[in-house]
């Protein structure tokens, strides 16, 4: 049966266009390939190449017809062997109708309740560095898992940067601790794609700054696939180094990414405050089937904490902790800023405000459950970050208590962040760019309406 | 019928079977793109759609002489790479037309497919990304040491960006197994190479860190076979990378949008007249008694067969069912 030749699309946006020229005559030989005729979009002028072979039987819209519509018959083409008698009998090509996409309503994503709480008897502990928790976890993670490796800059040799991982190379040797040269984005897209082929590499980045870049391949590479693949593709990879502020390095060293990293579905992003947090946390990442960040602090690296002995010991990705209960204030801060909160929390006990603390441990998936609760009780929510406040973690718990405990508010949400400019490298001006105990103490005052 | 991957070694001569299916497979992958670029003009096909037609021998060659462990990965023009790891011609039209019966349930498009069990790995939209990636890949072969080597493509625009330097580098050091393909079609989009790329030819770009490299004949499916074999079991030997810039030539536009008004129609008939890697290689089967008319149209027959097919399962397949907008973001644990 002879076949229609339809107006091509030839580009996104196309709907209609001018038949300029055709370049086979009725009656012409046409092979696959050929090109047939040259069509006038708005951008530009295009060729039409034919698909079938045969012969030009009937040319339906003449040469220099504007307007003409994506899909109309231009043209029949016999094949096989058919003459013109055939034209008559051609019929209209089905077009396939795509229906119109379902509307959709997005909501924000319903609060995470099937995440199992942590362990509240977590067993024996012993006093640790959280540079050591950290250090046990990957080990004990690495003689479980034969897969699990850890590569990054002086992680080896020089027993790493901040000395994270001191030790391992010992143990493991160079085959599963890597020394790489200074090329983030090399070897975070190289460990990526060693996860995509079942291993499970831990990525350290000497700091998270450096880790920019390398966002491509955390983001694009690492977080989008499972999904890009429709779920036949993971990539089981930690990311992992500290984040924020040290002290005394300036503009380009000194940046908190949670926000960053957070904003990006397929990814998971935790960052752990003390020994038990960094020990259990970084377990659940190494474990965790899918990308994790895990945003560490330098300045925490060398503070001591009881950390559970148990090499089963893991905190759940998505569950929070409650570090002090209260019910005059809710206090959510994650990092070095649960201290921070802690530290505030003692101040304003003695002002007669009793403050519940919730170190997040988990930036995303984000345990909203809890901190609703902590609201629907105390009915006023401080939020600390050592990021910029536009658009930051303080930002979107903002939006979350909005959404899902406006009712119970008596004062409006205050965010705590560091001040929005570049890092200053002056030791005043460092110390006003940053949270202080006191500026939490302020704002807890100020939504409880005490000052 | 689907392409396989097949047991060459070095010094093997291809049997007769052999350069039959070598044939067979850079038909299918021409006829496929012909009827996706036919899709895309009916509009079925949205977005980005970037055709291999012209390029067929570079893929088919490689996997010519892939070994069974052998990972492959490219970047976004990648249709005829996932048609000569053996994916699913179905499934592949069906995730170009973004139906639920596509390789990627319609989620990835035209630049995202995978598939574990062919260890064909994507599919890379960001040009490059790829190139670590498949480094990645190569050290997870000498990780597990299970004899593969990666076959990581990259294009003439691709060998600009930084990335690759920092992968040839790391894959040196690591004498990581990798076969690093250069598919020098001569136009970065509308940029020609020699606009873009400073230096003799691309071959030498691994030069700095030892890489061996060399030039091959990209039109010429035998020529890319030789080179496979060879560079393939350099690396699969565990002496390292290799790098082979294959020349090459892409008849249609970058996407389908691309007018392609940056070369002349002179440049382009001449290819594909006097350098088609398809008729040459048809006509040398011919001369040589292997392929005789009727067989030829056989193949013909076979070939388009597949390639209605996939055409009508992917206009036939339902559009993904909308609960699949919210699953595959994470694994659940």
């Amino acid at each position: 049966m002879p076949v229609q030749i339809l107006m091509p699309a030839l580009s996104p946006t196309m709907t209609e266009g001018k038949l300029a020229r055709w370049l086979k005559d009725e009656g012409a030989a046409v092979k696959s390939g050929d090109i047939i005729a040259e069509i006038e979009t708005d951008k530009a002028t295009m060729e039409f190449e034919a698909v079938d072979e045969g012969v030009m039987g009937k040319i339906l819209v003449p040469a220099g017809t504007e307007g003409v519509a994506v899909n109309a018959p231009i043209a029949v083409l016999l094949v096989d062997g058919e003459d013109a008698s055939a034209i008559t009998a051609a019929a209209p090509v089905p077009v396939a109708v795509i229906a119109a996409p379902a509307p959709v309503t997005v909501a924000a994503q319903p609060i995470a309740a099937s995440i199992p709480d942590a362990p509240t008897d977590v067993g024996p502990t012993k006093r640790q560095t959280v540079r050591e928790a950290l250090r046990d976890a990957m080990a004990e993670e690495m003689r479980r898992d034969p897969t699990v490796f850890l590569l990054g800059e002086e992680v080896a040799q020089y027993q790493g940067a901040y000395k994270v991982s001191q030790g391992l190379l010992d143990e493991f040797g160079s085959k599963r601790v890597i020394d790489t040269p200074i090329t983030e984005m090399g070897f975070a897209g190289l460990a990526a794609g060693a996860g995509f082929a079942g291993l499970r590499p831990i990525v350290e980045f000497m700091t998270m700054n450096f880790s920019m870049q390398a966002i491509d391949h955390v983001i694009n590479s690492a977080s989008k696939t499972l999904y890009m693949s429709g779920g036949q593709q993971s990539c089981p990879i930690v990311f992992r180094g500290p984040n924020g502020p040290a002290s005394r390095v300036g503009a380009q060293h000194s940046q908190c990414y949670a926000s960053w990293y957070a904003h990006c579905p397929g990814l998971k992003v935790v960052s752990p405050w003390s020994g038990e947090d960094a020990k259990g946390l970084m377990k659940a990442a190494i474990r965790d089937p899918n990308p994790v960040v895990i945003l560490e602090n330098e300045l925490l690296y060398g503070q001591t904490f009881d950390v559970p002995e148990s090499t089963d010991f893991v905190i759940p990705i998505g569950k929070a902790k409650i570090e002090r209960a209260g019910s005059g204030v809710t206090i959510v801060a994650f990092s070095r800023m649960v201290q921070v909160a802690l530290d505030a929390a003692k101040e304003l006990s003695a002002q007669g405000v009793e403050a519940e603390v919730i170190n997040l441990r988990s930036i995303r998936p984000l345990d909203v459950e809890t901190i609703v609760r902590s609201v629907q009780k105390t009915n006023r929510i401080v939020s600390i970050e050592e990021g910029w406040p536009f658009a930051g973690i303080g930002a979107e718990i903002a939006a979350q208590i909005m959404e899902n405990a406006f009712d119970w508010l008596d004062a409006p949400v205050v965010r705590v962040c560091g001040a929005d400019v570049p890092m200053p490298y002056a030791a005043n001006l460092e110390k006003l760019a940053l949270p202080q105990v006191d500026d939490v103490v302020q704002a807890a005052l100020r939504v409880s309406y005490k000052k | 019928m689907v392409a396989a991957r097949r047991k060459a070694r070095p010094g093997n001569e291809p049997s007769r079977d052999d350069l039959i299916g070598y044939y067979r497979d850079m038909l299918l992958i021409r006829r496929f793109e012909e009827k996706a670029g036919q899709l895309y003009g009916m509009g079925l096909i949205n977005g980005f759609c970037h055709l291999y037609i012209g390029q067929e021998a570079v893929v088919v060659g490689m996997m010519a002489a892939a070994g069974p462990a052998d990972s492959v990965i490219t970047s976004y023009r990648d249709h005829g790479h996932m048609i000569a790891c053996g994916l699913d011609p179905k499934g592949v039209m069906a995730e170009l037309t973004g139906r639920s019966g596509g390789l990627s349930k319609g989620k990835g498009g035209s630049m995202h497919m995978f598939s574990n069990a062919n260890r064909f790995y994507g599919g890379h939209g960001i040009v490059a990304a790829q190139v670590p990636l498949g480094t990645g890949l190569g050290f997870a072969h000498k990780y597990k040491e299970d004899g593969g080597v990666c076959h990581c493509y990259l294009g003439d625009g691709a060998v600009n960006q930084g990335q690759v330097y920092e992968s040839f580098n790391m894959a040196a050091l690591w004498s990581l197994p990798v076969v690093y393909v250069i598919e020098n079609n001569k136009y970065a989009m509308g940029t020609a190479v020699e606009r873009a790329a400073a230096g003799p030819d691309l071959y030498h770009r691994g030069a700095a860190y030892g890489i061996k490299g060399e030039m091959v004949d990209g039109m010429d499916i035998l020529a890319v076979r030789d080179a496979a074999l060879r560079s393939l079991d350099y690396a699969r030997s565990g002496k390292g990378p290799y790098i082979l810039e294959v020349q090459t030539y892409r008849y249609r536009g970058h996407s389908m949008s691309d007018p392609a008004k940056y070369r002349t129609k002179e440049e382009v008939s001449k290819m594909r007249e006097q350098h088609d890697p398809i008729d040459t290689f048809r006509a040398r089967l011919e001369k040589d008694g292997i392929l005789d008319e009727a067989k030829l149209k056989d193949i013909d027959r076979e070939v388009k067969a597949v390639v209605v097919e996939a055409a009508e399962f992917a206009q036939a397949c339902p559009e993904p069912d909308p609960s699949e907008l919210w699953t595959d973001v994470l694994i659940s644990v």
